[in-house]
């Protein structure tokens, strides 16, 4: 039998149609996350045509994108500040209710951003196609996963049918030699990766993150990197299963149990690119020579070694209009360049983990005067087993305000705004114009990182604190 | 044809065969979608009207009043159906607000060297037809804006004021769907049988 990719194993396993010349495959998916921005309409699609959700039971929701992340407005002691934000909330209950969908709701203890809470119920696992109307469903994959971001008429496609139509993407090897030195993060590696390719680098392509690299990192650091594989162009990033993701899973109340999970496990251990796959392109980097990363542009594949200086570009436009809205000078080093703002959270680095490395980072130190520093847990499970460690605790004593989970600050839904002209050192996954505020400047780097700038009030090279 | 036909009139929408128009040029590349529609906008539970939020944070100033010197603002783009834009056209976000504002404004096609997967899933559902054109005809486009071009989806062909055609691809299955006017989940709700089948055996 020929040797087969990860990718290719999944894939072929959901094949409902394979594809042809003519029609795209029909692709079967496991389980469809859904929240309130990207699914109203969808709703809306089903009961003008009278049509039903087909397997209610593969569907999870979740309200994250336009939620407030403030304990007043979350447990209802003050309305939701937004309409806009309390119209879409509401519309998902009914939509809920009337479908039959499982909702962790507002002030449900599982309620968190949907990228975090799949993988910690235990809902994301290994050869599972997974589908969100989110373009960071890619976070999935770091368990063997098949995992994308889709629109809303194909959100609608999938609540009728629990299937989509897709053309067979190509495959990308990214080959991770070496382990991260000290104080480098799975987010600079990431960083470094989306650098390296560029950001439509992996467009058309599912990658595969390999190497050994790989096989050092924790399940929150996998999630880490598949989570930015968008930002390289790429709909998909996988991890081939192995012992580290299978510890993870094991207990998750949605996780197999008993003779069931020990029967998944065995099938899990497939789940990896056999000897000789071929992939349509590989790429190689070595993690042991990575330094802590940064962007300086309004896309994430602007980015560079924290050491560094702003790159030249004479006679690019689209270079310069984007160091213009910086606020950058080619020349300028980025190591001292004062900021405003420090967000620590995202479904990039909102995980348990990621809390930690800010906390033993911001131990003992106090935010610096007249900088801002919001610390947003990905979901109600890492917000109390935080405030457990008394992580909660060295945030508040530092200065930082400390909130309740939901998307916050990467996307400013729903109020949590950078101003103009601001700079934001986020762990988030995009620094895109006016994306946490118009005419906020967004420094991309690890949870590291921020918390360095947090205290010098500057950008700061985080191994001095590690 | 290996195309089942479809039988359900509520599936139809509206057939394409062409565009034609004059271009609006916008040559920054990797537009991502919160450009297109800034994300504070998706706070809304229908499709409609967003054409006045594309491209909002580069067509208004701080006061809400239409920037002059931004090219959606100008008599050039009234009427325009086609937008040619810079490399890596719509990276980033999945929202499908970025198909539905830039049809609301008007716009039936986007023209660039690569356009974004989701982008380009999107807007093949909703009847935006996503162009990739070779590069030279691509910085002709981008050093000429205003040409009055047509697509033609049946012959796949891009023609240029001075009558000569470029090819492009389009995915075979979406290109009859537009062609024939005819909504892609009505073909998926046809493999009922075959989804059964499958839940059976896997799922």
């Amino acid at each position: 039998m020929a040797a087969k990719t990860l990718f290719e194993k999944v894939w072929e396993r959901h094949e409902v149609v394979p594809e042809t010349a003519d029609t795209p495959a029909v692709l079967y998916i496991d389980l469809h996350l859904i929240h309130e921005v990207t699914t109203p309409q969808a709703f809306t699609l089903l009961r003008e045509q009278n049509l039903t959700v087909r397997r209610p039971d593969r569907v999870l929701a979740t309200m994250d994108h336009s939620t407030p992340t403030t304990t007043e407005e979350i447990f209802g002691r003050i309305p939701i500040r937004m309409e806009s934000a309390a119209q879409q909330i509401h519309k998902l209950e009914d939509n809920c209710r009337e479908f039959g969908i499982e909702l962790l709701g507002m002030t449900h203890e599982h309620r968190g951003i949907v990228h975090i809470i799949g993988p910690e119920l235990g809902a994301t696992q290994p050869g599972k196609t997974i589908v969100c109307g989110d373009s960071h469903t890619a976070t999935h994959g770091a368990f063997g996963a098949l995992a994308f971001g889709i629109g809303t008429t194909e959100v609608g496609h999938v609540l009728a049918t629990q299937c989509l139509l897709q053309r067979r993407p190509k495959t990308l090897a990214i080959n991770v030699k070496g382990r991260l030195p000290t104080g480098v993060t799975a987010k600079d590696l990431i960083l470094a990766v989306i650098g390296k390719i560029g950001v439509g680098g992996g467009t058309g392509h599912v990658i595969e993150y390999r190497g050994e690299g790989i096989e050092a990192l924790s399940m929150d650091e996998r999630m880490t990197v598949c989570n930015m594989s968008i930002e390289a162009g790429a709909r998909a990033g996988m991890i081939a299963p192995d012992e580290t993701t299978f510890a993870y899973l094991k207990g998750r109340p949605k996780a197999p149990q008993g003779a069931a999970w020990d029967k998944a496990v065995a099938e899990w251990r497939e789940l990896k690119s056999d000897a000789g796959a071929r992939f349509d392109r590989e790429v190689d980097i070595d993690a042991s020579t990575l330094e802590p990363m940064i962007t300086y542009g309004t896309h994430p594949g602007m980015v560079l070694p924290i050491s560094a200086s702003v790159p030249s570009r004479p006679d690019d436009a689209v270079f310069a209009k984007a160091l213009n809205y910086m606020g950058m000078t080619p020349g300028e080093r980025l190591i001292d360049k004062p900021i405003n703002i420090v967000f620590v959270g995202s479904c990039t680095n909102a995980r348990l983990s990621d809390l930690e490395l800010a906390a033993r980072v911001l131990k003992g130190h106090k935010v610096a005067d007249g900088v801002r520093m919001l610390v947003v847990p990905g979901s109600q499970q890492i917000k109390h087993a935080a405030e457990a460690l008394g992580l909660d605790k060295i945030f508040l004593d530092a200065g930082a305000e400390w909130r309740e989970s939901g998307c916050s600050m990467c996307i400013g839904m729903n109020g949590d705004l950078a101003g103009k002209g601001q700079y934001v050192v986020s762990t988030s996954n995009r620094n895109f114009e006016g994306r946490q505020g118009q005419g906020a400047r967004t420094l991309l780097a690890s949870p590291a990182t921020a918390a360095a700038a947090a205290i010098r009030g500057r950008i700061t090279d985080p191994r001095q604190f590690i | 044809m290996a195309y089942p036909q479809n039988t359900s009139q509520s599936y139809e929408t509206k057939p394409i065969k062409s565009v034609k128009s004059r271009t609006v040029v916008l040559p920054s590349t990797d537009i991502d979608t919160d450009q297109i529609i800034p994300a504070r906008f998706l706070r809304t539970t229908t499709k409609e009207g967003l054409g006045k939020q594309l491209f909002a944070d580069w067509r208004y100033d701080a006061s809400g009043a239409p920037k002059a010197d931004f090219v959606l603002n100008g008599a050039e783009a009234k009427g325009a159906a086609i937008l040619v834009a810079g490399n890596n056209f719509g990276c980033g976000s999945s929202r499908e607000h970025a198909p539905w504002a830039l049809m609301d404004f008007g716009f039936r096609a986007v023209i660039s060297t690569e356009i974004a997967d989701i982008f380009r899933s999107n807007s093949l559902k909703n009847g935006l037809l996503p162009l990739v054109i070779d590069k030279a005809t691509h910085a002709w486009l981008l050093e000429h804006p205003g040409a009055e071009v047509e697509i033609d989806l049946e012959t796949t062909t891009l023609k240029l004021p001075d009558g000569k055609t470029v090819k492009f691809p389009i995915e075979a299955f979406a290109r009859y769907c537009l062609l024939n006017g005819i909504d892609e989940l009505g073909y998926l709700l046809g493999q009922d049988d075959a989804i059964s089948r499958h839940e059976k055996a896997y799922a």
